[in-house]
């Protein structure tokens, strides 16, 4: 065995230095959710569970999780169906005009998050859209589709061209050959693109801050407010239970993975 | 003949999503311009104000000097990650690769969250200073742009970590082995054979932290306490609180321009395309 260098240590104890400067942060909303003060600290006389009970009783936090859980899983629906299709078509011409297509498609990235709102917003109210779950949708929607069709055209990139051949040489007509060759070697990045999508929505927060008032409340909004006006330790409760759900998720997915 | 009718079901799956992109998404924000020169009055006179506003060149000062540091941040600090994770192998590899992962995985929101309550004034930080008898009075860790850099390279590093992963784990070890073989220390062969090879993954993480970082809106906000005004920020105070559409418009797209300059900019440099569009 080699003996240890400098080098290898600098590396490896920075890497692990800068990997708890990453998640530490995250694990701290736990401590502070079991708090028995009504204020946001490290617990005093001993953990209590009235956070959490304040959260999962509250009509207002309840009402907000699930619209977006619902909201998410159509926007991940609709984006995964039209990006999935948008991308096996552009795969399929694989010309200049589709890559043009497809770069208009990954716009939504690049543009910074209160410009697109802005320009939402005042869309939105010559639509009327303004503060409807159909507005959210829409604009969900948009802000998820890049990661859709990103995600099913990597998969697309391995599928060979002579298949599709032979399945139109056999006589298969344009739709059968979608349906029954192309989309099942695309199922894979449908499925992270729908998760992508989905956690593009539930995570939102900058237009549907522009384009809801009273009337659509999601998790992020209802967090937000709470950080904004009073700092509640039912944040910390609710930042808690997405960081144990992300990191039983995480940690599947590494299980899977190896 | 059949060529051109394929072509054509091929442009049926491609239009509903490129459709509603450019009907509900490209449209309002190209409209943005619109409302730019002619509210409150026709004309340029919301970028008139904008150019001897001295607060705006401030917020503009502030935007890229967060977002270079943050990203200089993240490009150091996310390649010891990404050169340990690919070039030494062990059992915690992946282990790693899922600490990478979780924050990435975790809201903007909730990780400022985090932020705030260890770096308030009575935020965890603090208490746990004051109780060790380190400090007197608190520390200003938040309201400040030193809340604002620590919590914005928190959020992008991921976005750094993942490209530079990417690029390296392509990297084939004969030529380090080879330089050490010809007697170059571990640091040389480091320096000028590993390091050049990593430069288009560099690139991308760098262009990747630099272009979000620009147009970041929520970590600011709730970091930097209304002190820290980064241009998305000033934006939304511009038209929440003055109702000032046209200047507010007016910013944005000068935020947009300087968006699209340093993406113009990097594609002299990088491949793009490789970047955005062919991601894995």
């Amino acid at each position: 065995m080699m003996p240890i260098s400098a080098f290898r240590i600098f590396f490896q104890t920075g890497a692990w230095a800068v990997l708890a400067f990453l998640v530490l942060p995250l694990l701290i909303v736990i401590p502070v959710s079991l708090t028995d003060t009504s204020f946001i600290g490290l617990p005093r006389d001993g953990l209590s569970l009235q956070h959490y009970e304040n959260y999962l009783t509250d009509r207002e936090w309840l009402s907000a999780t699930w619209t977006s859980i619902w909201i998410g899983v159509v926007v991940a629906s609709l984006a995964t169906a039209l990006g999935t299709a948008f991308s096996i078509g552009c795969w399929f011409l694989s010309n200049r005009a589709s890559q043009i297509a497809r770069w208009i498609l990954i716009v939504p990235i690049l543009v910074p998050p209160v410009v697109q709102a802005l320009g939402f917003y005042r869309f939105w109210v010559q639509l009327g859209l303004i503060d409807t779950y159909a507005g959210v949708i829409l604009a969900h929607t948009l802000l998820a589709l890049p990661y859709v069709s990103i995600s099913v055209f990597a998969a697309l990139a391995n599928l060979d061209r002579n298949i599709i051949r032979a399945a139109r040489g056999l006589g298969a007509s344009v739709w059968q050959t979608t349906l029954a060759v192309v989309t099942p070697a695309a199922r894979p990045g449908m499925m992270t693109g729908f998760v992508f999508a989905f956690i593009v929505s539930f995570d939102e927060i900058v237009s549907v801050l522009f384009i809801t008032v009273r009337g659509v409340t999601t998790l992020p909004k209802m967090i937000w407010e709470g950080i904004q006006e009073n700092i509640d330790p039912t944040i910390a409760a609710v930042a808690t239970l997405l960081v144990l759900l992300t990191l039983i998720a995480t940690a599947i997915g590494a299980l899977r993975r190896s | 003949m059949t060529q051109i009718t394929d072509n054509f079901r091929y442009w049926i799956l491609i239009m509903p999503a490129l459709a509603i992109m450019i009907i509900f998404y490209i449209y309002p924000v190209l409209g943005i311009w619109q409302i730019s020169v002619t509210e409150p009055e026709a004309g340029f006179g919301n970028y008139v104000r904008m150019v001897d506003s001295s607060a705006v060149r401030t917020s503009f000062l502030i935007t890229f000097r967060v977002a270079a540091i943050t990203t200089v941040g993240c490009l150091i600090l996310g390649y010891i990650v990404a050169y340990t994770i690919a070039n030494f192998a062990s059992r915690l590899t992946p282990l790693m690769l899922a600490l990478v992962l979780l924050p990435f995985w975790v809201s903007v929101l909730i990780r400022s969250f985090s932020w705030i309550v260890l770096l308030g004034r009575s935020g965890l930080v603090n208490d746990t200073l004051r109780d060790m008898g380190f400090i007197d009075a608190p520390l200003r860790l938040m309201h400040n742009e030193l809340g604002v850099l620590i919590a914005m390279i928190h959020v992008m590093l991921p976005f750094a970590i993942l490209p530079m992963l990417a690029n390296m784990r392509g990297i084939s070890d004969t030529y380090v082995k080879a330089a050490r073989g010809l007697g170059a220390s571990e640091w040389t062969a480091f320096r000028s054979v590993y390091l050049p090879q990593t430069l288009p993954g560099v690139m991308s993480g760098v262009l990747l932290v630099f272009v979000l970082a620009l147009g970041f809106y929520i970590t600011p906000a709730l970091l930097g306490g209304g002190r820290v005004l980064m241009i998305s920020e000033y934006i939304t105070y511009q038209i929440q609180e003055f109702l000032a559409w046209g200047l507010g418009s007016a910013l944005s797209v000068a935020l947009l321009i300087a968006t699209a300059l340093v993406l113009l900019i990097a594609a002299r440099f990088v491949n793009l395309r490789s970047i955005l569009l062919d991601r894995k």
